[in-house]
């Protein structure tokens, strides 16, 4: 399995409420509420962790879940907010808010 | 400079701010006047920004053109098919051109306080507004969510900031919900008072009256779809965003199931 790293889109805007998180595609204006899990992942998401780490260390922990679950709905997850356009998705190391 | 000193200069006030009208044409001046009275400033009140109206009709669009609000070089351009205008948000200046048509003046002046409200942390959000017992209620919803229908409703003691759109504007650590002249179906401007935003209430006709409460991630995507914005401009909508989520953060949101009878009121008090 290839390392993947994850960022945050640098125009999506977004706020941590209570225990879940809201962004907005700036450019499309949709919205998007991610539940804790989620939430824990985009917080996480600054290109330069490895989506592997994230799951393992913020998910797998909190949430006492399967990595290898973890990991692929992760994926799925992120690959879904990727095609909206709020997360870059790359094999090697992004720079933080990097378009 | 007060609204009524200059036939041809207007000075109408809403939300505190005041957005200065000097028109070429007294007439349409003392037709907006009327439209706005209640509206016209109070010695003393800031202007907020100025326009130089000119009365033509508006060049090169298409009279069914929806309304589109950018920003090139620095300046707001406003359009629609009745209406063109530009506003400058360092110089707090503009000009707009209409048709001789108060719809135009109401709906340029819906637009630029968008963008006034959207700087200084507040927003514009398709709902009634009361005032009950001190408390501002926020009642938002689309258009048949029951806005005008729960002003119709309401008991003698509240006074009703608007049917149609009020206006949310922070002030230190508080909200305050003011009227707008902005009229719904009742045909019939708000009045120009304000009051802390005690709760926000998202309308939902249903079989009986009841109060959800909302967790605060979901009210801001509910409240988000009432807000009124136009400008295509990431930095603004990102304001705006911003705004919404402060203010779910710091009152309590509801989801207000009702029946259409007075006994929903009840439940507000």
């Amino acid at each position: 399995m290839s390392e993947l790293y994850v960022a945050r889109h640098p125009a999506a805007a977004w706020r941590r409420l209570e225990d879940e998180v809201i962004v907005m595609a700036a450019q499309e204006s949709w919205l998007f509420t991610l539940n804790e899990v989620a939430a824990e992942i985009w917080e996480a998401a600054d290109g330069r962790t490895p989506l592997a780490s994230i799951v393992r260390d913020r998910i797998c922990e909190k949430f006492e879940v399967d990595f290898e679950q973890a990991y692929r709905d992760a994926e799925e997850l992120l690959r879904a907010l990727a095609e909206r356009g709020i997360v870059l998705l790359s094999e090697t190391p992004l720079e933080a808010g990097a378009p | 400079m007060t609204g009524s000193d200059a036939p041809s200069r207007l000075l109408i006030e809403i939300a505190g701010l005041g957005v200065a009208l000097n028109c070429e044409d007294e007439e349409f001046a003392r037709l907006v006047a009327g439209a706005y009275s209640s509206f016209l400033a109070l010695p003393g009140t800031p202007v907020a920004c100025e326009f130089a109206v000119h009365i033509a009709p508006p060049r090169g669009t298409d009279p069914d053109e929806d309304v589109c609000v950018s920003l090139a070089d620095g300046k707001w351009q406003i359009r629609r098919g009745d209406f063109e205008a530009e506003f400058d948000p360092r110089a707090r200046q503009g000009w707009v051109r209409y048709t001789a048509n108060p719809y135009s003046v109401d709906t340029v002046l819906r637009i630029v306080h968008t963008l006034l409200a959207a700087d200084a942390g507040g927003f514009l959000v398709h709902a009634a507004g009361a005032i009950l017992n001190g408390r501002g209620l926020i009642l938002a919803g689309a258009s048949g969510a029951g806005k005008t229908t729960m002003c119709r409703l309401a008991p003698p003691d509240a006074v009703l900031l608007s049917d149609e759109i009020c206006y949310v504007m922070r002030h230190g650590e508080e909200y305050l919900v003011h009227g707008t002249p902005f009229a719904g179906e009742l045909g019939i401007p708000g009045v120009k008072v304000s009051a802390p935003a005690a709760v926000l209430y998202l309308l939902a006709r249903g079989n009986q009256h009841r109060l959800v409460p909302l967790k605060p991630a979901e009210a801001a995507r509910q409240l988000l779809r009432c807000i009124l914005f136009f400008a295509e401009d990431a930095e603004l909508a990102g304001k705006v965003f911003n705004s919404a989520c402060e203010f779910v953060r710091r009152t309590p949101v509801y989801r207000l199931e009702f029946r259409p009878e007075p006994g929903v009121w009840e439940l507000l008090r």
